[in-house]
């Protein structure tokens, strides 16, 4: 015990060097994000048959948009492990590269999140028309938050990799792991979303 | 929609002569304070110093600043309240209107929980934790700097809504569907929110940010078990922290989208479901009761063993009945709301729960009472505070456990008997931890120890206030009377509430000491001075450097041998040397993007308030784009040569040693030999 507590010792602070540190505590925010995540469903497990008159999942849910949807997403996740293993490589171009393509799917998700709700306010099942309806947006948009966030940082990184030209180490290979694990995880929301929300509320 | 959203001249309460006076004495209290700053020209040092700094300490200190100035002010809401229920009886309107009264309870609790309890356990944390562990700084020295100055400026919003605006009127949870847009039109809800918000994020933070430096960050040596029992508790805090804070966000942004897109989760129509929010914000909220008191017991296992010279008696039971807390305080939120009709299986489930928390709280008092047994008990301060602590917190757990009777609950549900019990436990428990913790480690922080008599005083004023305030609230619980009542026509209640405000001036009587305490202290301080940085023959490592510590804590990292390090030191006559090799040292620079972060958020929350959306996005863009150009910053840390290490060492010593020729130095007295 006291020999892992040595090794575990010489980091302290997030940027001094490469060490666990910084992922760890990434990962610890991850699990808070889960616990928020699991609030949000909680919710939505309450609200979920209060439709108030207004329209039900069955009514309002196309299964094959949300499918595409669902497939640009995961997708994206396996263009970022192409990222990471090319980081792994070094090779800082490819990784541009795959955290460029990785964007464009990622892009694609939000944008076709976004008609999917612009349509439904246009057709008047907005937010505010049932229990149902609130729980439905917030779910799904407190998601597509965090996959726009994502984007930010995803571009954010490409910049600074692009401009800088830092070697794949330290506090860029930290970046690059956090933001992996920070994708990957919105992909496992993703798919309770999928299951819980549109697949048994059809 | 105008250029200012809602906010208009009207909102400021200029017809409302206590309101405006309130705002006229804040407004000079800043003024006198940016007045001193400009006369001693310490923008400079202030800025350079304190507001970028990241240096724990520093941090701590500003925490425990922002908790004090937090206590005055929710103590003021304290003694309006009381005052009001000593008037208030049959044709007396008393003075305080109910509207401004229903904003004065909310105040009230919202301040002394979320910004006079947390910032001071956190700060406490902050001056406590890393040095106790043998770390340099905490994990990550900048999110520390974010989180305190995201409950600053969360403190200032709270504030603000005094001048401009007005509070919520709805309670310190502000349960809907009062507080939904339809009984809450106003301003106060968004006060409300958008403050215990930001100020949520950064409590988040630093849970996160604490427990990956006690997890990865101790000495070599220090294994689980041969941890402070306050870094323990730090510990389970953090986890807590971690556990339940997301649900307070989640549970505050639906009442948001309620509120501000006109959502239906908790409103009366469209499915709504008001006993949701119920459930939420006590998932939260019981949970909370132990990240404060968690901390508190962790101070006393500090205190007690020092002040009776004896190692604490059961440690390892001590850790378990911190780790058993930890647990049991999720599965028991549902005491909060026996009524809600969840029948009598759930109710029981709640209520047996509830009682069995009393078994590991009971084993820490035993634990502490057997660790005072036969010691040589030093009656200083901290001791009294530790000792007050046991009898009234026992009275209030007692109180607790009655109250965890699902059929007494249905009784005393909301009446004043409640108001009794949680005073008598936070009071009792949560103040008078962290009141032991900042006498115990003052001089660690500052170089100097607080005034004892002046302490002392302030501990039986308040003790005696304590009993003369909050016993009448039992009675007039079994008497009838409910929670939150601005006037009453029952004149049996009277003499109660009559007694229960004098106790609440004898604790006025008992900040005031404390205010004049550290008025004298600063004063006397050469007489009070701690040259050796060990004023009370400590037993952990914090006591090992110089008061208050070099900015780098440890010229060389400790290695840990026993539980008590200091005190295995101490007994096996190891000492620092002069002419020790030192290394160079690696810290962190401060940055002012976190205070920079924490002044858009505040921007932004103002904005969101009034429903100023150009503001609001102006915010969010600023916060984003000043941690964009954080990120960009590649100098943020710096090596400390070990020569400038071995100059501040050696100044450490020539000061020990000139304090041996007047103070007796414990430490080396017993190490020097």
């Amino acid at each position: 015990m006291p020999d892992q507590v040595l090794t575990a010792h010489p980091e302290h602070g997030e940027h001094h060097g490469p060490g666990p540190n910084t992922v760890f505590g990434f990962w610890l925010y991850l699990m808070t994000d889960c616990i928020l995540f699991a609030t949000i469903f909680a919710a939505f497990a309450v609200s979920r048959h209060q439709y108030a008159g207004g329209p039900t999942g069955h009514d309002i849910f196309d299964l094959k948009y949300v499918g595409v949807e669902t497939a640009l997403l995961l997708i994206s996740s396996v263009t970022y492990g192409f990222a990471m293993l090319s980081a792994f490589k070094g090779d800082r171009s490819l990784v541009m590269l795959w955290l460029g393509i990785t964007f464009l799917f990622g892009l694609g998700f939000v944008g076709m999140e976004i008609n999917e709700f612009s349509h439904l306010v246009a057709e008047g099942h907005g937010p505010d028309r049932s229990a149902f309806l609130s729980s439905f947006f917030t779910l799904v948009a407190t998601h597509g938050t965090h996959v726009t966030l994502g984007l930010v940082w995803m571009m954010t990184l490409m910049l600074q990799l692009a401009i800088k030209k830092p070697p794949l180490e330290g506090v860029y290979m930290n970046r690059l792991m956090c933001l992996s694990l920070f994708w990957h995880f919105l992909d496992i929301v993703w798919i309770c979303v999928f299951t819980f929300v549109y697949l048994m509320g059809v | 929609m105008p250029f200012l959203g809602r906010l208009t001249w009207a909102d400021i309460p200029f017809d409302n002569p206590i309101e405006m006076g309130a705002v006229v004495f804040m407004g000079l209290v800043v003024a006198a304070v940016l007045g001193v700053v400009t006369y001693y020209r310490a923008w400079g040092y202030l800025w350079k110093e304190w507001i970028t700094s990241v240096d724990h300490k520093r941090i701590g200190v500003m925490y425990i600043v922002l908790a004090l100035v937090m206590l005055l002010r929710g103590f003021s809401d304290a003694i309006m309240m009381r005052t009001q229920q000593a008037m208030a009886f049959d044709n007396h309107p008393g003075y305080l209107p109910p509207g401004h009264y229903d904003q004065i309870f909310s105040a009230h609790g919202v301040i002394m929980i979320f910004f006079m309890a947390m910032p001071f356990m956190i700060g406490l944390m902050n001056i406590a934790v890393p040095l106790q562990i043998g770390a340099r700084d905490v994990a990550f020295p900048f999110l520390n700097s974010i989180s305190f100055w995201l409950t600053a400026v969360s403190v200032g919003l709270v504030n603000l809504s005094l001048a401009i605006g007005e509070f919520a009127k709805t309670g310190w949870l502000a349960y809907p569907p009062l507080s939904e847009l339809q009984f809450s039109p106003g301003v106060g809800v968004d006060y409300y929110i958008w403050s215990l918000q930001i100020s949520g994020i950064g409590t988040l933070l630093t849970g996160i940010n604490f427990f990956v430096t006690i997890l990865k960050m101790r000495c070599p040596g220090m294994t689980y078990m041969k941890m402070p029992v306050f870094v323990w508790t730090a510990l389970c805090t953090n986890v807590l922290i971690m556990a339940a804070f997301p649900i307070l966000t989640v549970t505050l942004a639906l009442l948001t989208l309620d509120r501000y897109l006109g959502m239906h989760f908790f409103t009366n129509d469209l499915g709504g479901n008001q006993m949701m929010y119920v459930n939420l914000i006590w998932a939260w909220g019981h949970p909370e009761v132990y990240i404060l008191i968690l901390p508190a017991f962790g101070v006393f296992s500090e205190v007690v063993p020092t002040f009776s010279r004896k190692p604490l008696f059961g440690y390892a039971s001590m850790v378990m009945a911190t780790v058993a807390i930890t647990f049991l305080s999720f599965v028991v939120w549902l005491h909060h709301f026996f009524t809600m009709g969840s029948g009598a299986d759930v109710n029981a489930f709640f209520g047996i729960t509830t009682m069995i928390i009393a078994i590991p709280t009971g084993v820490k008092i035993f634990n502490w009472l057997f660790t005072i047994f036969r010691g040589r008990v030093e009656f200083s301060t901290p001791i009294l505070w530790t000792l007050g602590f046991m009898v009234t917190f026992t009275i209030g757990g007692m109180t607790g456990v009655m109250l965890a009777v699902p059929g007494a609950d249905f009784v005393l549900h909301n009446s004043l008997f409640l108001i009794a019990h949680f005073h008598n436990v936070i009071i009792g428990g949560v103040v008078f931890g962290y009141l032991a913790g900042l006498a115990y480690w003052f001089p660690k922080a500052f170089g100097f120890k607080l005034n004892e008599t002046w302490g002392k005083r302030a501990f039986w004023f308040w003790l005696v206030g304590f009993y003369v305030a909050f016993m009448p609230l039992y009675v007039l619980g079994f008497l009838g009377m409910t929670r939150r009542m601005n006037h009453y026509d029952n004149p049996a209640w009277t003499p109660w509430l009559e007694i229960a405000c004098a106790g609440a001036l004898l604790i006025m009587c008992g900040i005031i000491c404390q205010v004049v305490q550290i008025y004298v202290s600063i004063r006397d301080r050469k007489n009070n001075i701690d040259l050796t940085g060990d004023p009370w023959n400590g037993r952990t490592l914090e006591w090992s450097v110089s008061s208050p510590p070099p900015f780098y804590n440890f010229a060389k990292t400790p290695v840990v041998h026993a539980l008590d390090a200091l005190e295995d030191l101490k007994t096996r006559g190891i000492v620092q040397q002069r002419d020790e090799a030192y290394e160079d040292i690696h810290m962190p620079r401060n940055t002012p993007a976190g205070f920079m972060i924490a002044v858009a958020a505040a921007v932004m929350g103002f904005a969101l308030i009034w429903h100023i959306w150009w503001m609001a996005a102006l915010g969010v863009l600023a916060g984003i784009a000043t941690l964009i150009w954080r990120t960009c910053d590649d100098d943020i840390d710096y090596w400390v040569p070990a020569s400038e290490v071995a100059r501040i060492e050696g100044e450490h010593l020539e000061r020990v040693e000139a304090g041996r020729a007047t103070v007796p130095g414990r430490l080396f007295e017993v190490a020097g030999e």
